[in-house]
């Protein structure tokens, strides 16, 4: 039995393929979302084989009806990749484009519970690349720059929008740069960590999505967690991989869901 | 559906906005079909209640408008805490009005902050935009202090058309007690002095009656959804709840009773709207006033059944009877003050009956999760919400907590949430 899960973000969709029961990955890709989902989701598809897909992600009502696809939630998909990637993992943070997502887990890769960010992309990835595009960086050196900033800068605005006038604000008040950029991953963090609270933060701790690949938001939650936390070679990988262990574990329970073109959401 | 009366010149009379009301019973009418109808198999009973939304807005206002022509008035409540008896009793009709759309939002924000729930700018909007016949027909509203929101919008809303506000108290003390005893009385020589009618201890023993009956059959359709399958919809009973507060008391009563007795044999032949095995939720907070039924739709769509509301539109409106022992009409106002000040809204402090519900119905049900439902901006219920959260964890009952709007836009997250929420409890 070969599965694919296919992850589809606001930003990026990714696909993993695995191979059998405990399930070994035989290939994975990731294309940025555009306009034309589906031709996206195609692109990726092409080329592979498998016997099995299972959709996740925002677009996953989409997939669902146009390949004939299993679909689970984001927050299972995360909880089943977590527990593949860091075995009796207990908390996993996920910070997206537009989602940011704390899950605690049972130790065995099932979700007992999750917040999700409301509404906004408030807090998620795509504050970070707004800030970073006002300043001028690129996002490898946005992380970088933001680790050598001091706390002495504080971005109260949650909204990117109202974010980037901030920036702009506090640039021509002569703030340093780099400051500039760690209060931009400090305001992610107060964002993100009464998430964790309620969910209740448990070691092991797995930080995924695109915001993981920032050195520094790494740094300053393993800091205020007090906790080391395990960031996957590929943290955008996690929720593709978990979909597609769900396939190769079996068929999605009949869950009586109406099919998705009827729920009027996409 | 077959081809309906012209309703045209009573809402033109009425002063109604008509190509603004034209879109919005067509937009309701695309949502009915996509909520309701759709459902496969749906108990017979139900056509009667098809029936009355179809006509709410055209044959149940002209049955207001020939009551009015009888020499009867018509009032117009937003709340629980307003004791339709009273009302009755006055040989008058009492309805409960429209909050449960996106509609006239732009009036509403020009008289509210943008930053107000959902609910005050639809009753704000519904009366600013002029697309509700239920206003224009009313010869008086009837407000209450329940929220901040509330007793603020009243006074604004007051500049629009006469409303009366009753100060319902925040606590359940001696003192408290006192004060709602006597707004009841000032509501009754309200209701007298409007209706010209005098409200007697024979008048309203049998208003008394008539609502408790109506209470009754509602209880009695809560009861039979305790069966595993649920013989209803959870959307369709909470539409039941919900034009509970338009229709005749007498009428609805004698129809829910026939449905009732129709679900009674559903349930006798296991028949039901979802597999025995589909996950049951309770459904608990803010009320779902009509046409507000976006959670559910969401909740049963992805395979659940919702199976009782603790809610204003649900138990926490139809669980508790007025005694129907008292002789005199003080002892009956007496029995009607202690009733309503029963109702355990989250504007109350300490709000404790409310906790103890929640849970009570969560194992009487036998719900595998609870849905708490709040509307963005509404303090009470989004922070008492907290509570609700650690009285269910006692007893082991997982909770999703969501806060929205009437908007579509969060459709798709709360979707996730839902699908999420119903994927742990596999």
């Amino acid at each position: 039995m070969r599965a694919a899960g296919l992850d589809i973000g606001s930003r990026t969709i990714e696909l993993v393929v695995v191979q059998g029961v405990p399930g070994k990955v035989v290939s994975s890709a990731q294309v940025e979302t555009t306009p034309e989902v589906a031709a996206d989701c195609r692109r990726l598809l092409d080329g592979s084989s498998f016997d099995r897909l299972v959709v996740t992600g925002y677009g996953r009502a989409l997939a669902e009806v146009q390949f004939d696809a299993a679909s689970v939630t984001e927050i299972k998909a995360l909880a089943r990749g977590a527990h593949a990637l860091c075995p009796g993992c207990r908390t996993v943070l996920d910070i997206g484009g537009q989602d940011t997502k704390a899950i605690a887990l049972d130790g065995s890769g099932k979700a007992t519970r999750f917040e999700m960010n409301d509404r906004c992309a408030a807090g998620a990835g795509r504050f970070l690349e707004i800030v970073a595009k006002a300043l001028d960086y690129d996002l490898s050196a946005f992380g970088a720059a933001a680790l050598k900033g001091s706390a002495r800068v504080q971005l109260s605005s949650m909204c990117a929008v109202f974010a980037e006038s901030e920036v702009i604000g506090l640039m021509t008040r002569g703030r340093k740069r780099e400051d500039i950029a760690r209060a931009a991953h400090d305001a992610i963090l107060r964002r993100t960590l009464p998430m964790l609270d309620r969910v209740a933060v448990e070691p092991p701790i797995i930080f995924a999505g695109g915001a993981a690949r920032s050195p520094c938001l790494a740094v300053m939650l393993e800091e205020r967690l007090g906790h080391s936390v395990f960031i996957p070679e590929d943290p955008q990988m996690v929720g593709a991989l978990g979909a597609a262990l769900i396939g190769v574990e079996g068929p999605a329970r009949e869950t009586g869901r109406e099919p998705a073109e009827r729920l009027g959401l996409h | 559906m077959s081809k309906k009366k012209d309703y045209t010149a009573m809402w033109k009379d009425l002063g109604i906005d008509l190509a603004a009301h034209d879109g919005l019973l067509e937009v309701l009418s695309s949502a009915y079909g996509e909520v309701f109808l759709s459902q496969s198999d749906r108990p017979k009973g139900l056509g009667y209640f098809d029936l009355l939304v179809s006509e709410i807005h055209g044959r149940r206002i002209e049955e207001l408008l020939e009551a009015k022509k009888r020499g009867g008035k018509v009032f117009g409540v937003f709340c629980l805490y307003v004791p339709e008896e009273i009302i009755l009793a006055a040989d008058s009709v009492c309805v409960g009005l429209c909050a449960g759309a996106d509609v006239g939002t732009q009036h509403a924000e020009q008289v509210l902050p943008r930053n107000t729930c959902a609910l005050i700018k639809s009753f704000v909007g519904f009366k600013l935009a002029r697309v509700c016949p239920y206003f224009e027909t009313c010869d008086l509203l009837i407000g209450e202090t329940t929220c901040d929101g509330k007793k603020k919008a009243y006074e604004i809303f007051g500049d629009f058309q006469e409303t009366f506000v009753m100060e319902v108290p925040h606590t359940k003390s001696a003192q408290a007690q006192v004060l709602w005893r006597s707004e009841i009385q000032r509501l009754t020589n309200k209701i007298e002095e409007i209706s010209g009618k005098e409200i007697t201890a024979g008048n309203l023993s049998e208003s008394v009656k008539t609502v408790n009956a109506k209470r009754r059959a509602l209880q009695r359709l809560s009861a039979l959804r305790r069966a595993r399958p649920s013989p209803i919809s959870g959307r369709d009973a909470l539409l039941i709840n919900q034009v509970q507060f338009y229709d005749d008391p007498v009428r609805f009563t004698e129809k829910l009773n026939a449905l009732c007795a129709e679900l009674t044999e559903r349930v006798a032949e296991g028949t039901g709207v979802a597999p025995a095995a589909a996950p049951r939720i309770v459904v608990s907070g803010c009320p779902m006033a009509a046409p507000n039924w976006k959670v559910p739709f969401l909740v049963e769509k992805n395979g659940a059944t919702i199976v009782a509301e603790e809610s204003c539109v649900g138990e926490r409106g139809t669980r508790n009877l007025v005694a129907e022992d008292g002789e005199t009409r003080d002892d009956l106002l007496d029995r009607i003050a202690d009733r309503y000040l029963q109702v355990d809204c989250a504007c109350f402090t300490p709000n404790t009956e409310r906790l103890d519900h929640v849970v009570e119905m969560a194992r009487d049900y036998e719900a595998d999760g609870v849905v708490h439902y709040a509307l963005q901006f509404c303090a009470p219920y989004t922070i008492e919400a907290y509570k609700v959260q650690k009285a269910l964890e006692r007893e082991n009952v997982p909770l999703l907590k969501l806060e929205t709007d009437y908007s579509m836009e969060d459709a798709a997250q709360l979707d996730t949430r839902v699908q999420a929420f119903l994927e742990m409890l596999e």
